[in-house]
């Protein structure tokens, strides 16, 4: 389903130049849970950016179900990240301004949908990760598990195919952390949802299917 | 989604209530000065008492002459000649009338000295324009051929010479030294409109200049009123083509030209005539009404009085948008292009300049009542009306737009990534 190759990342300053990935190749499978682990700064945050189509690698190909990436324009991309990816944040990256089911429903807001619509698909995404009680709170009105559940709902309310997950539970409790990860297994196998993580949790690592290290920009497992 | 927009304008103008509060104060200062100077240029320029008729009257205020072998020029208003023999010729008007310019005089009332401006006029000039005559009524056609020593005044001169309230019907007033009967009494109108305004209106036939000069410049001003506003380029034409048959009255100059005006082009023509041209007779001879750049020096007026406040409401829009870098990147990720969240943002601005343009329509409201109760031009009464919020609306989201966009595009062009760690 998604497909990377001889993936580099170059970060260009005015003096210096560092080579953040370099020779990724990698496929994910449809329904895949796989874990990206390694050091700080060994660039699994790129890798992740670069296969949710945040950023753009300097050198190689993405390809998400056959379709290349490399000449979509802002709209192309800004269209498919809607359709197809979900994305969740270490730091959760909810806006503080808008409730619960406001933050829920946002990627519905960029899809031709009416707000009733929007409300209904975002009350049900809000009820998969038990958060139907907290509809009217502001993001500063929870705790951190609250507030992952609240990008979960987000990531999953669009019904995407794959999840990006950037240290989800990095932020978070042992005991919040393993029932985020619950949420993320339970979606991963009841609605086969392709799911791609990041983490340093060695033990979250291993309640996915497969594990993918990363050392100084390279793959070495 | 706009409601979503409108959700997000609000909490963002709650979260630094110091940088909404110059924001808004910025705006509705600035819109609040455009829309008392949009109400005076309304009340100048559109129709009002007692010139309502405007869209059907074109005004003949110039005469010029000239010589370019001589490298001459002379002119001015009209001439009782021109309006007599040539201006009453016209067919299309359905009323041909003309007044002089107004004329200061001061006149006594035991020790009491009063300033009074003096207008002569026919009697269709009183067909034309619409006074409320609050008693009597105008001079007519008969008492003018007659010579008949006949007034009518305005209001504030009935007060002020025969005492507030008085009746002054039949009662003498001296201006000028020649004592004058009144026929009638109109309500004051204000000093602005100065084709018309004056204390004391007399017919043409007492005027003190010989009327017999064959001369085509004068000191009057003809106003020609169309059957219909549709029939005003028909009367302008058949203006002109009259016009073009008057022969030149005086052999030491070559070229005349007169223009049938609508109201603003009257004084357009004055101001901005000939501007941009290097050759002043050439100018003459097309004619330009200078209106074009009226409308652009008003224009640019206004965009120069904007241009402070926008700047600064730039640079206040620039710092918050980049406060919110964290919801662009977030925005972006769930799918929002470059172009949508330039939308959102300039939604967002215009919400608050209209938010500011409230305020100011409350503080113009405050500033109109106290410019008509200090009376700074006499008889000068402005107005919200209509249109002058219609202006004002537009002066709203012309500033919203016009500082939303740059801010907007600057932050669509953040990278997500970039975004997301701010």
């Amino acid at each position: 389903m998604l497909h990377l190759q001889n993936i580099e990342k170059v970060y260009r300053t005015d003096t210096v130049e560092t080579l953040a990935l370099k020779n990724i190749n990698l496929d994910v499978a449809k329904g895949e849970f796989l874990s990206v682990m390694g050091p700080s700064g060994c660039g699994k945050s790129t890798l992740l950016n670069i296969m949710g189509l945040l950023d753009g690698p300097s050198r190689g190909e993405v390809r998400i179900d056959g379709q290349s990436t490399a000449r979509m324009s802002d709209k192309d991309l800004a269209h498919f990240r809607n359709k197809s990816i979900g994305f969740i944040f270490q730091s959760y990256h909810l806006i503080g301004e808008l409730k619960v089911l406001d933050n829920a429903e946002l990627p519905l807001l960029y899809r031709t949908m009416s707000a009733r619509e929007r409300k209904r698909l975002a009350t049900e995404a809000l009820e998969k990760v038990g958060l139907a009680n907290r509809v009217r709170h502001f993001p500063t009105q929870l705790s951190g598990g609250q507030k992952q559940r609240v990008a979960i709902a987000r990531a999953i309310v669009g019904n995407p195919e794959i999840i990006l997950a950037d240290e989800p539970t990095g932020n978070l409790d042992s005991f919040m952390g393993g029932e985020i990860m619950d949420i993320l297994t339970h979606l991963n196998k009841t609605e086969g949802t392709t799911i791609i993580m990041v983490t340093h949790d060695e033990s979250m690592a291993r309640r996915t299917h497969r594990l993918v290290r990363l050392f100084d920009g390279s793959q070495v497992q | 989604m706009l409601k979503n927009y409108f959700k997000i304008a609000l909490a963002v103008l709650g979260r630094r209530k110091f940088f909404t509060f110059i924001s808004l104060f910025g705006i509705s200062i600035t819109l609040t000065v455009l829309l008392v100077a949009t109400a005076f240029l309304d009340q100048v320029a559109n129709a009002h008492y007692p010139d309502t008729q405007r869209d059907r009257i074109l005004y003949v205020t110039r005469f010029f002459k000239w010589s370019r072998t001589h490298g001459s020029i002379n002119g001015g208003n009209l001439g009782y000649y021109f309006i007599t023999h040539y201006l009453n010729t016209l067919k299309v008007p359905e009323a041909i009338g003309f007044a002089s310019n107004s004329h200061l005089t001061n006149t006594y009332l035991g020790d009491k000295k009063f300033s009074l401006e003096m207008r002569q006029t026919d009697a269709h000039f009183w067909d034309i324009l619409r006074y409320d005559f609050l008693e009597g009524k105008p001079y007519s056609q008969a008492q003018i051929d007659h010579g008949d020593r006949v007034v009518v005044i305005g209001a504030k001169t009935r007060d002020d010479y025969f005492g507030r309230g008085a009746s002054a019907l039949g009662k003498y007033i001296v201006a000028d030294n020649v004592t004058y009967r009144v026929v009638g009494v109109v309500r004051d109108e204000q000093v602005a409109n100065n084709l018309t305004a004056a204390d004391i209106y007399l017919p043409y036939s007492l005027s003190k200049v010989s009327l017999d000069s064959r001369d085509l410049a004068g000191d009057y001003t003809g106003f020609l009123l169309a059957p219909a506003s549709s029939d005003v380029p028909r009367m302008r034409r058949e203006f002109n083509d009259m016009f073009a048959k008057v022969p030149l009255m005086d052999k030491d100059y070559d070229h005349q030209i007169s223009w049938a005006d609508s109201y603003i082009a009257s004084y357009s023509r004055n101001a901005f005539g000939g501007l941009g041209t290097k050759d002043f007779f050439a100018n003459l001879e097309r004619g330009s009404d200078g209106l074009g750049w009226f409308y652009l020096s008003l224009t640019l007026l206004v965009l120069l009085f904007m241009l402070i406040p926008t700047l600064n409401l730039i640079n206040i829009n620039i710092t918050r948008i980049m406060e919110r870098s964290s919801e662009i990147g977030v925005r972006k990720s769930f799918g929002a292009s470059s172009r949508t969240l330039v939308i959102q943002f300039i939604i967002e601005n215009i919400f608050l300049t209209l938010l500011g343009a409230l305020i100011a329509v409350a503080l113009s409201l405050g500033a109109i009542a106290l410019i008509n109760r200090a009376q700074p031009i006499s008889n000068m009464y402005l107005s919200l009306q209509p249109r002058v919020l219609a202006y004002g609306l537009g002066y709203a989201l012309f500033f919203g737009l016009l500082s939303g966009v740059y801010p907007a595009w600057r932050m669509s062009r953040l990278p997500i990534v970039t975004a997301l760690k701010a």
